[in-house]
């Protein structure tokens, strides 16, 4: 049987393709575009603040940049990436399915997302956006930029995020193989289904809430606008109801990346599969629960601070209990050393550092001194780029060799891999003295004091855009001339692994019949 | 069955509960779009009370009622257009679709009798709002949520008749029949779905004053 790749080569075969693992790698495309764009935005921000006077930008400038990063990499990349790309690609293969159960709906989210950008990064060309990321009302209501361009963008990528949602809660209910039960269900797939959850539900809120803001800013509606009536703070609800959940929406499927590459590399059942398995899901709950520590110093009651402050932290049991279960997964494991499990090790420090200081900031004594300063800056990259960029490099590079049939080279990931994460350290832990030191977020320009920390970040920005374009060459060149690959070359017990390599449209010869868990090690990798 | 199963699904059971479940969740992500400006009410409600109280009786009960007897009839005329496809009776099935996209668009034009009336008395939402009877940022912030929700309603009910249209014309042309009628089952969903959130703001902009 041909594989995907070979079947049709012709570029209007790729566009009407309705096979989840083309439409997985159009994806890739389009959200590897997006992050290049929105690393473009974050060096712009870091030049200017190489100084403390301004020196490239004005003010205005300056807040576009800081505003169309935020908004690139949030709704462009962070949200959609893993479950649009590997979540398309592996999760019917991991559920032993042909498809997913809706492919056209597939289709369609792809093209949602690409109207949705497109409208997006119009409004950016036609005047930008000033507000930062968050749209807050007033400001956004009366800003001279194009917000209700690209509050509309935001609004019909998340479309798409729903219609992916959508079909994902369809294909883990209705498209298990024969003998997969929920409980022999990859970590992986727990953690998009979770998401999916999460994007159903959350989506039209945050779609909503953008929306009314567009129509205050274009029509003078007035629903957030004081002078007519209207309250500010609760656009801030509106907001954080669906863009809290979303940080889950983005750091729950680099979990499960996660789960997936420590049990592969250290040849191991996770310590508890029902731990990660469950928490995934309370933390996808308990999300929904926490907005209101996005607002402590917008007008709270001491009662609603302290509700939610304590309500946050519960977020922290759940994730701990997976760093720890992830943890004595090594524990007597036959561990080996390749690019994947680098980016664990790496995850593992600067998830759990984002995740402490993450409890510190819930602390809503802590949270005075720290809100809107660059130390919520450094927290925030530090579970985003640290823990979601990471995994998703990760997930490029583990399951690489099954997506395209090639290996990649483990040298040059290994110097990415350094790279990224030593670069990613630079950047932000001088952020966290800063900002504790009182500098505050979206300023372009500060007292001499904090130059040499702001020097520093730069540098460690400079390291880790190099590390992101060495892999990105590597990879792409490593898709034409890399050396070929087995169907497993990791030994792993995944049931995506028993697929030919690269896999046919239908992924699998004949319909599996699973007989054994997906990380049954001790266990012949045929069932 | 002669309905295709498409290659992903082992059986046509096993596909017409896939989409059916995908249905159910997409009306429930349409829920959650309301959900936000039954929240925003709430909220303005308990700011605004009174002003809230005069707005309602400001709207047309009459008007308003009669659009919430419409559309219940027409929840009724698609199931029963539904039952009839099931039931091989094609010719009935097309009648029931026929009265029900009337009942739809007769909904719209009543609706837009009430906003036509709305805007001679310069009751506009937001900003444009120029109304002196009911001056104030309540009745202003009331009007537009009224706006907000009607209309949002009124589009999810222009997107429900072209549902109902193509529908319409499958069961005319046949493909649309007793063996294969999902379309119609999943068409009549979304059309009970947005007969159900007019109920609830049927008490909330003319009944509860």
């Amino acid at each position: 049987m041909t594989s995907y790749l070979a079947s049709g080569r012709s570029l209007r075969s790729w566009l009407v393709t309705k096979d989840h693992k083309r439409i997985g790698i159009l994806f890739l495309i389009a959200t590897t575009l997006a992050l290049v764009l929105g690393g473009v935005f974050a060096l712009l921000i870091r030049i200017e603040l190489l100084t403390p006077e301004p020196s490239v930008f004005d003010a205005l400038d300056y807040n576009r940049s800081f505003t169309h990063h935020g908004v690139v990499m949030v709704f462009l990349f962070m949200v959609p990436v893993i479950p649009t790309v590997f979540g398309n690609f592996f999760l019917p293969m991991m559920l032993g399915a042909p498809d997913v159960a809706l492919p056209r709906l597939n289709l369609a989210s792809f093209y949602v997302y690409c109207l949705g950008a497109t409208i997006l990064l119009l409004s950016l060309w036609f005047g930008g956006v000033d507000t930062g990321w968050t749209f807050y009302a007033p400001y956004a209501t009366t800003s001279p930029t194009a917000v209700a361009t690209a509050v509309f963008g935001v609004f019909v990528v998340g479309i798409s995020s729903i219609l992916t949602g959508l079909n994902f809660i369809v294909t883990v209910h209705t498209m298990r193989a024969k003998g997969m039960r929920w409980f022999r269900m990859p970590l992986f797939v727990w953690a998009i289904y979770a998401t999916a959850i999460i994007q159903v539900l959350a989506t039209p809120v945050l779609g909503l809430s953008l929306l009314l803001v567009g129509a205050d800013h274009a029509f003078g509606m007035g629903v957030f606008d004081p002078a007519l009536g209207g309250d500010p703070i609760l656009f801030q609800h509106l907001f954080w109801f669906y863009s809290h959940p979303a940080v889950y929406i983005m750091i729950l499927p680099a979990m499960g990346v996660v789960s997936e590459v420590v049990c592969t590399f250290s040849h191991n059942r996770p310590a508890s599969y029902r731990a990660i398995a469950i928490s995934s899901i309370g933390i996808a709950f308990i999300g929904f629960l926490t907005w209101g520590h996005h607002m402590f110093v917008s007008g709270m009651s001491m009662l609603d601070v302290g509700a939610f402050g304590i309500l946050s932290m519960f977020v922290a049991i759940f994730s701990a209990i997976k760093v720890f279960t992830w943890t004595a997964t090594l524990y007597r494991g036959r561990i080996t050393f390749n690019a994947p499990m680098l980016y664990f090790f790496g995850f593992m420090f600067l998830f759990v550092f984002g995740g402490m200081t993450g409890v510190a900031v819930a602390t809503s004594s802590l949270d005075i001194h720290w809100h809107d300063t660059y130390f919520v800056v450094a927290h925030f990259h530090f579970i985003m780029v640290g823990g979601t960029l990471t995994m998703f490099l990760a997930a490029c590079h583990y399951w690489f060799p099954k997506m395209f049939g090639r290996r990649y080279p483990e040298k040059w990931a290994l110097i990415g891999a350094v790279a990224v994460i030593l670069g990613f350290v630079f950047t932000f832990t001088p952020q966290f003295l800063l900002g504790n030191a009182g500098m505050p977020r979206r300023y372009h320009t500060y007292v001499p004091e904090y130059q040499w920390l702001n020097v520093m970040s730069t540098a460690g920005a400079t390291i880790l855009a190099l590390g992101l374009v060495v892999t990105l060459v590597y990879l792409v060149h490593s898709i034409f001339r890399g050396e070929k690959a087995g169907d497993n070359p990791w030994d792993s017990r995944g049931y995506e692994w028993l697929a030919p390599t690269p896999p046919p449209t239908h992924n699998f010869h004949t319909p599996l019949v699973i007989a054994r868990g997906p990380y049954d090690f001790h266990c012949p990798e045929r069932p | 069955m002669n309905r295709r199963v498409e290659i992903q699904f082992e059986s046509a059971a096993r596909q017409e509960h896939a989409v059916q479940l995908g249905m159910w969740i997409f009306l429930g992500s349409e829920l959650l779009l309301f959900a936000g400006l039954f929240g925003l009410y709430t909220v303005y409600r308990t700011e605004y009370g009174l002003e809230f109280d005069a707005g309602i009786h400001h709207n047309q009960l009459l008007l308003g009622s009669t659009n919430t007897v419409v559309l219940i009839v027409s929840s009724f005329t698609v199931a029963w257009a539904l039952y009839n496809v099931r039931k091989d009776k094609r010719d009935t099935a097309l009648a029931m679709l026929g009265i029900t996209m009337l009942l739809g668009l007769a909904f719209l034009v009543i609706k837009g009798v009430e906003y036509a009336h709305h805007f001679s008395e310069g009751v506009f939402p937001g900003k444009a709002y120029t109304n002196l009877e009911l001056p104030g940022h309540g009745a202003r912030m009331f009007f537009t949520l009224y706006y907000l929700m009607t209309g949002l309603h009124a589009l999810h009910m222009i997107g429900g008749l072209a549902v109902m249209g193509w529908v319409t014309h499958r069961v005319w042309t046949r493909r649309t029949n007793r063996e294969s009628h999902t379309e119609l089952h999943l068409g009549a969903l979304y059309w009970h779905l947005v007969d159900s959130i007019w109920i609830f703001l049927w008490p909330l902009f003319y009944l509860t004053g």
